[in-house]
């Protein structure tokens, strides 16, 4: 595909879920209490998408990824909650 | 269209997912044991789900044209009961001369914690011993990179296992290359809200290329869409791939890992 395919195909998905980002920031902003490490790990996230190509979705993933290597003592709960808590 | 649903939870979906699977083209269903979603109390739970995922559940495909095989193991989710887990791997075996058991699966790691490791090594041993192909679950979310990592050492440090007969799952743009360059199949699982979309699998196939790759639903009880790898074909059309190359993405790269069975077969 060239790159004008590839804004017809996908450029008006990627602009409705640009716009879900920004209001969800929007709804956290207007919301009451302290947020935790999820808004955190969520801005730091976003900046990977203002550095160079080509491998934003990987640093995205990676920024949000547990970067330890020793296995954990006991697992203690089985959900994830999509961002590492240090 | 014509495609093969390689990994799919069917025991948790309607007769009308079934229907629709089977107007889109799907040639077979594979199954691999999962968490019902909550923890089964007794290894005699484990006895009856082997027996519904053995018998039942290929039964109730036949209904609808679909060829349904399997994969037996105990969860991840649930290995921390270590003894639990010890004594539903005693029963397997009784199942693995089955005429649709592929293999063991899905076995891998959810916290990647030391006795989930413990249980996984074990599901490994098993399969070597009984030269079963192996299907892995690789972690969600922020767990999956140390998981895959933890899976892929442990596997390359069993010599026993051969890497072409083993598939990990679940891959995802920071984990697929580890996977690929180990020498290891991949599989992209479609979901709605995690794991990848049907426009990122089709990227990391234009970067990575068609080989040793596979697309599956992982349709469950859970939000997920039994009909992903159909959607996803279509998106591949629009993106401009032939009808060959989707063919051998939906079809024959399944049929290619899967057939290592002597036992899957189709028409």
């Amino acid at each position: 595909m060239t790159r004008q395919q590839v804004l017809d195909v996908y450029f008006m998905e990627a602009r409705a879920k640009l716009i879900d980002i920004a209001a969800f920031l929007d709804r956290l902003d207007r919301a009451p209490g302290e947020p935790d490490f999820r808004l955190r790990a969520f801005i730091k996230a976003l900046h990977e998408l203002q550095g160079e190509g080509p491998n934003r979705a990987e640093k995205v993933l990676l920024s949000l990824s547990d970067p330890t290597t020793e296995p954990l003592a006991k697992a203690t709960v089985k959900g994830a909650t999509g961002a590492w808590r240090k | 269209m014509r495609y093969i649903e390689p990994h799919g939870h069917m025991v948790s979906r309607t007769t009308d997912d079934y229907t629709a699977m089977a107007m889109a083209g799907c040639q077979a269903v594979c199954e691999p044991a999962f968490w019902a979603g909550f923890d089964r109390s007794s290894v005699d739970g484990f006895y009856d789900y082997f027996c519904q995922l053995t018998e039942h559940e290929p039964a109730r495909a036949a209904k609808f044209g679909i060829p349904h095989y399997t994969w037996l193991c105990i969860n991840p989710k649930e290995s921390e009961d270590t003894k639990l887990a010890e004594e539903v791997i005693n029963i397997i075996p009784k199942f693995l001369d089955k005429p649709t058991v592929l293999g063991i699966g899905e076995i891998g790691l959810n916290k990647n914690s030391r006795n989930e490791l413990r249980i996984f090594e074990k599901h490994v041993d098993l399969a070597a011993k009984h030269d079963q192909l192996i299907l892995i679950h690789t972690p969600h979310l922020e767990d999956k990179l140390k998981g895959t990592r933890l899976i892929v050492d442990a596997l390359k440090s069993d010599k026993r296992i051969k890497p072409e007969r083993v598939i990990i799952d679940h891959v995802e743009e920071h984990t697929i290359k580890l996977v690929l360059d180990s020498g290891f199949w991949a599989g992209m699982t479609l979901y709605p809200d995690s794991k990848c979309t049907s426009a990122r699998a089709i990227d990391m196939i234009d970067i990575y290329g068609g080989e040793r790759l596979w697309m599956n639903s992982a349709c469950d009880w859970g939000v997920s869409v039994p009909l992903a790898v159909p959607r996803t074909a279509l998106e591949m059309k629009k993106r401009g791939h032939s009808a060959e190359f989707i063919d051998k993405m939906i079809y024959q790269n399944p049929l290619k890992f899967l057939s290592q069975s002597p036992r899957f077969k189709l028409g």
